[in-house]
């Protein structure tokens, strides 16, 4: 580029008439015509088009048009680790599974299921220790999350933490508390 | 004039012998006639001290539409390159492949243009830096969950008809007090700091999953702001109406406070912050 300028100037000087419009456009078609061999061209012919073609073209492509990549090429950290995504499952888990002790409950005596909290308990505790203790950490981990998620979700709600840096570092926090609190839920409890 | 000519000739000398000491030689002056052999240079030429980089570029073609959109290798020396995505893109299309597209413009992160997913998180190509030291290959997509014309260009048309639907202008009935403009307080104005700076890019909407799901009725994070941002207008005095056009199960609501706006947001501005607000300002 600085070459090019250079070069402008050299050849206005030659021209004697530094200030001149024609000499400078000179200059410029002296330059463009030393260059144009080696510019890049393209060959592409355009056609005109009607407006009602244009429009129905358009309406045509549309229709083709592929929707781009998102929950597979998003940031994992986002997406599949968001707070805000196993807010929402772990909720759900635990309104369904409501729902359905719930009905099951009412079902039971017509279907002769044995669904009291005795009968549970006894069932509970003939289970090996392992077994025991892996579905407490399953059972309290989502109950921990949601808890603690929850509570971010409500300092949201009045405007609060919501710069980048604590966006970030409460997200991680929170997932390690979670896992801390349902340890202690289920191996000391 | 002459002698001024002169002198600045005489700074432009300057100027251009000093570039080089800053720059690489490699990368010192690049004219036209060198453009035809740099393909060749960029592929076969890598010398001892090249840094090669592979870039990962979703490609399809309205033209043939029937193909399915594929990724596209293309390798660059960065020693040769720019430090920005941009750049890194401007000189593939130049030298290796004048049919990959996209938009940019201003280069400056001003225009919003260049928006596009880079390893995995919504940015301005233009300001952001390629990952020199990461020796993985660098994917670039179009924003998420959006139509492509082609390439990466995405079709906004829904996002712009959104911003429209907020009436993004001053809506005021009583004229100016002194008849000639409309005042308010230095505190009144610095409400509007950290609002009025979006661009628009879409990077925030189009990160954010609920935006994805529900693009037809949720404004999406660019156009909540935006909304906001005449809501917090002091000299704004259709308050109730803007207020009452957000108030259902949709517009607004839609938000579930995920937040991949705030964190993505090019200019490091906080939709996740404005909608709270507007939340906020809705509830009480």
């Amino acid at each position: 580029m600085n070459a090019q300028r250079l070069g402008t100037t050299a050849l206005r000087r030659v021209a004697g008439q530094p200030n001149s419009f024609f000499t400078a456009n000179i200059a410029k078609l002296g330059l463009a015509s030393s260059q144009i061999t080696t510019l890049q061209t393209r060959q592409v012919t355009t056609q005109k088009l009607t407006h009602n073609d244009e429009i129905s073209l358009l309406a045509k492509q549309r229709l083709q048009r592929p929707v781009s990549p998102h929950l597979d090429i998003y940031d994992k950290k986002q997406t599949w680790f968001g707070g805000s995504a196993w807010n929402r499952i772990t909720g759900s888990m635990f309104a369904g599974g409501l729902y359905v002790f719930g009905t099951a409950y009412l079902a039971a005596p017509l279907l002769g299921w044995h669904l009291e909290s005795a009968s549970l308990a006894a069932a509970f505790g003939a289970l090996p220790v392992a077994v025991k203790t892996g579905v407490k950490f399953l059972a309290a981990w989502p109950f921990v999350f949601h808890t603690i998620n929850s509570v971010r979700h409500l300092t949201w709600d009045i405007g609060i933490g919501f710069t980048r840096k604590t966006i970030i570092s409460f997200g991680w926090y929170i997932w390690g508390a979670s896992v801390v609190g349902a340890s202690y839920l289920a191996f000391f409890l | 004039m002459a002698a001024l000519r002169s002198s600045s000739a005489a700074a432009r000398a300057l100027a251009a012998s000093s570039r080089p000491a800053i720059r690489r030689p490699a990368s010192s002056v690049r004219g036209m006639a060198q453009l035809a052999d740099a393909a060749q240079q960029s592929q076969h030429a890598a010398g001892e001290n090249a840094k090669m980089k592979t870039f990962q570029i979703y490609r399809w073609n309205p033209d043939t539409p029937t193909e399915k959109p594929k990724m596209q290798s293309y390798t660059l020396d960065l020693n040769k390159t720019g430090p920005m995505v941009l750049d890194a893109l401007i000189r593939i299309k130049n030298e290796l492949d004048p049919t990959l597209t996209f938009r940019r413009s201003c280069r400056e992160g001003i225009c919003g243009s260049c928006a596009m997913n880079i390893n995995g998180t919504n940015t301005l190509a233009c300001l952001c830096r390629i990952p020199a030291e990461d020796s993985k290959e660098t994917k670039i997509y179009p924003l998420p969950h959006t139509y492509v014309v082609k390439d990466l260009v995405p079709d906004l048309t829904l996002f712009y008809k959104q911003y429209k639907s907020i009436k993004p202008y001053l809506q005021r009935d009583t004229p100016a007090e002194d008849g000639k403009e409309y005042r308010q307080t230095k505190a009144d104005r610095k409400k509007l700091d950290g609002l009025y700076e979006c661009i628009l890019c879409a990077c925030c909407s189009t990160s954010c999953p609920s935006y994805w799901w529900n693009s037809e009725e949720y404004l999406g994070p660019a156009i909540l702001l935006q909304s906001y941002r005449w809501l917090a207008d002091s000299r704004d005095e259709k308050k109730a109406e803007r207020m009452d056009a957000l108030n259902n199960s949709m517009s607004l609501y839609r938000c579930h406070t995920i937040l991949n706006c705030t964190r993505t947001c090019p200019k490091g501005l906080n939709p996740g912050l404005a909608i709270a607000k507007i939340k906020k300002e809705m509830a009480f």
